[in-house]
């Protein structure tokens, strides 16, 4: 379908500008033709407004003759043949117009006045239709742009929208194998408690499976990830690990991304307890003020251990789904003092109608 | 390196969680030719253990508090058969396996364990070649890409010294030592002047002469001197000797 007459807005602009081409032509007959400025009107503004139409069939030649692509006879040939023929079909639509006016008192001896303009008009007509030609060219090219440009957005779109669901779904490795050494270690030692670690690492596992599929949870229903999360490192690490919670009750009901607070607290045990030989404490904060959500953790850490090997995804990610996901409204801040580290987070808390959006336009993406 | 007949393996085990030290203690208390002798978790300890016990065997976890187990290798040098032990980590089994060195993975299976062992144990015995492991370009193999130095640990007999590599003035070739110089003091350590200069970030550290790496944040000016030859001034005072082509690569870097 033609780009033109699929919006009744496009074909309006279209026709507007056919008014100026339609006062050259009633200029042209009145003062090269010999008629009338009255008779010129008559004649040009109906004659123009179905060359209009006329003109928009150079769009299939134009789809079929790509420039790029097309030699130059060719190119010429269809064109100029194009232009023959639509302005030769003028000229009859013109002389049927004018005969029918010429019965009239106004417009009496108009014919013959008009076949005398005939070359003329034929020229014009073949002038006009290549002027469309060029006007088809130029939308062709605007609408392949417009078209990639889209294609680029969508691609970039869903890589960003796979990228974060892979970053959301991914489970340390190093955690899950150093965990299942702790259990085979405990098979012997104390097989109660290699029990209870099973089915603790069974139920973060389970916990975070789903999780890459929702757009929020509660924070409450976070936390319960967190918890499970150091549970399991709790076995690992013992007494070195220490973690201490300030949760503001009101905040528990707010929506939150999910896998928000576990990669920070998991960094935290990474980064911090893990390298400090006599362990050390991670603090967590959550309180609602003024429609947002603060967060802040904070862990001691050793600021002269190795680098990690693995280094941490953890801090971007959650730094970069922030920012993707309320631009320009969440904050996100790390700090190192001392052998203090500490990562603070705002972000709106959601309405209940805006959620309902967020929800409804990432299950529109994954579908 | 021979064990004489009746003689048991001294083993040190490394790792910083007590439920992973947990499995190999039990693994290897089914043979008895093995003895324990030192347990440690974190690396400043066990390059003191192995340097004052002189094990045979060491089990050697990779990421531990204070060094990791690529720079404990590094500083204990070629002494003990050594197994890495690690849950996960894709560059380092690459390296392991590109230099032939024995590595157990987390959660450890028991025939990879008596594998192993069995391994390390025909080293010792001089029935397998026993190559001293050639710690830092296992270490350098092992570092993610596009990854360099962030520190240089040296050792002064049992003791451990970080220097990070922001605070490295610059390094001198002494046969096969380099010196560091940093805050005013000089540390020797065993390694080539060009391995170093490989694991360091090239945009910070520039070679300006076969027996110099210097770090360009310290470099003051460079004055000719004599002939064809240039010296570098450290904001330290240090004079270095640049060659020729030291200078070209200097001036190149200078001029950016």
């Amino acid at each position: 379908m033609h780009p033109i007459l699929t919006q009744l807005r496009r074909l309006v602009f279209y026709l507007l500008g056919w008014i100026p081409l339609a006062g050259m032509l009633t200029y042209l007959l009145a003062v090269t033709g010999g008629l009338t400025w009255w008779q010129a009107g008559a004649v040009a503004f109906p004659l123009c407004l179905l060359y209009a139409f006329v003109c928009l069939a150079a769009w299939y030649p134009c789809l079929a003759t790509p420039l790029e692509r097309s030699s130059v006879p060719r190119f010429l040939f269809t064109h100029v043949a194009g232009a023959v023929v639509a302005s030769a079909l003028w000229l009859l639509a013109a002389r049927s117009l004018v005969r029918m006016l010429s019965g009239s008192r106004e417009f009496r001896g108009i014919d013959a006045r008009l076949s005398e303009d005939l070359p003329l008009l034929f020229g014009t007509g073949v002038l006009l239709y290549l002027l469309a030609v060029g006007f088809h060219y130029v939308l062709l090219a605007v609408e392949a742009s417009r078209q990639a440009e889209a294609r680029v957005m969508q691609a970039g779109l869903l890589a960003r929208d796979a990228e974060l669901r892979a970053l959301k779904a991914q489970v340390n490795p190093h955690f899950l194998f150093n965990s299942l050494n702790s259990i085979s270690a405990l098979t012997s030692s104390d097989p109660p408690k290699a029990r209870e670690m099973c089915i603790l690492l069974g139920d973060f596992l389970r916990r975070t499976l789903g999780l890459g599929e929702k757009p929020s949870i509660p924070l409450a229903e976070e936390m319960s990830l967190v918890h499970a999360f150091l549970a399991v490192e709790k076995i690992r690490y013992g007494d070195r690990l220490q973690m201490e919670e300030a949760i503001d009750p009101a905040a528990l009901n707010a929506e939150v991304p999910p896998l928000l607070l576990q990669p920070l607290v998991e960094n935290a045990v990474v980064h911090g307890v893990a390298n400090l030989v006599e362990g050390g404490w991670i603090r967590l904060a959550v309180e609602r003020r003024d429609g947002l959500l603060e967060i802040a953790i904070e862990n001691q850490f050793d600021p002269e251990a190795p680098r990690r090997r693995r280094n941490g995804v953890g801090l971007v990610n959650v730094r970069q789904r922030l920012e993707a996901r309320y631009p320009g409204h969440a904050s996100f801040q790390a700090t190192a003092a001392g052998d203090r580290f500490r990562v603070a987070i705002s972000l709106p808390i959601e309405s209940e109608q805006a959620q309902a959006l967020v929800n409804r336009v990432s299950l529109e993406r994954t579908s | 390196m021979t064990l004489p007949e009746g003689h048991r393996i001294r083993t040190i085990i490394v790792d910083d969680e007590d439920l992973a030290r947990q499995v190999l203690r039990e693994f290897l208390s089914a043979h008895s030719e093995i003895e324990i002798v030192a347990e440690c978790a974190n690396g400043f300890e066990a390059v003191k253990s192995v340097t004052e016990r002189k094990p045979d065997l060491v089990f050697l976890d990779i990421q531990m508090p204070k060094l990791d187990g690529f720079e404990v290798l590094e500083l204990i040098g070629a002494g003990p058969a050594v197994i890495f032990v690690t849950a996960y980590d894709t560059f380092a089994i690459r390296a392991f396996e590109v230099h032939a060195v024995d590595y157990l993975l987390k959660p450890i299976s028991a025939p990879r364990f008596e594998a192993a062992l069995e391994r390390a144990k025909e080293r010792l015995s001089g029935k397998l070649p026993a190559p001293p492991l050639p710690a830092l370009d296992l270490a350098a193999a092992a570092r993610p890409p596009q990854q360099y130095l962030d520190r240089i640990p040296v050792r002064d007999g049992a003791s451990v010294f970080i220097i990070p590599v922001a605070k490295l003035d610059y390094a001198e070739a002494q046969d096969d030592y380099v010196a560091l110089a940093s805050q005013g003091k000089k540390h020797l350590k065993q390694q080539t002047i060009s391995s170093l200069e490989t694991s360091l970030d090239p945009s910070r550290f520039l070679r300006i002469h076969r027996s110099y790496i210097v770090n360009l944040e310290r470099v003051a000016k460079i004055e000719p001197y004599g002939k064809d030859s240039y010296v570098a001034v450290l904001s330290t005072g240090a004079q270095l000797p640049v060659s020729r082509a030291g200078h070209a690569r200097l001036r190149a870097f200078l001029d950016r």
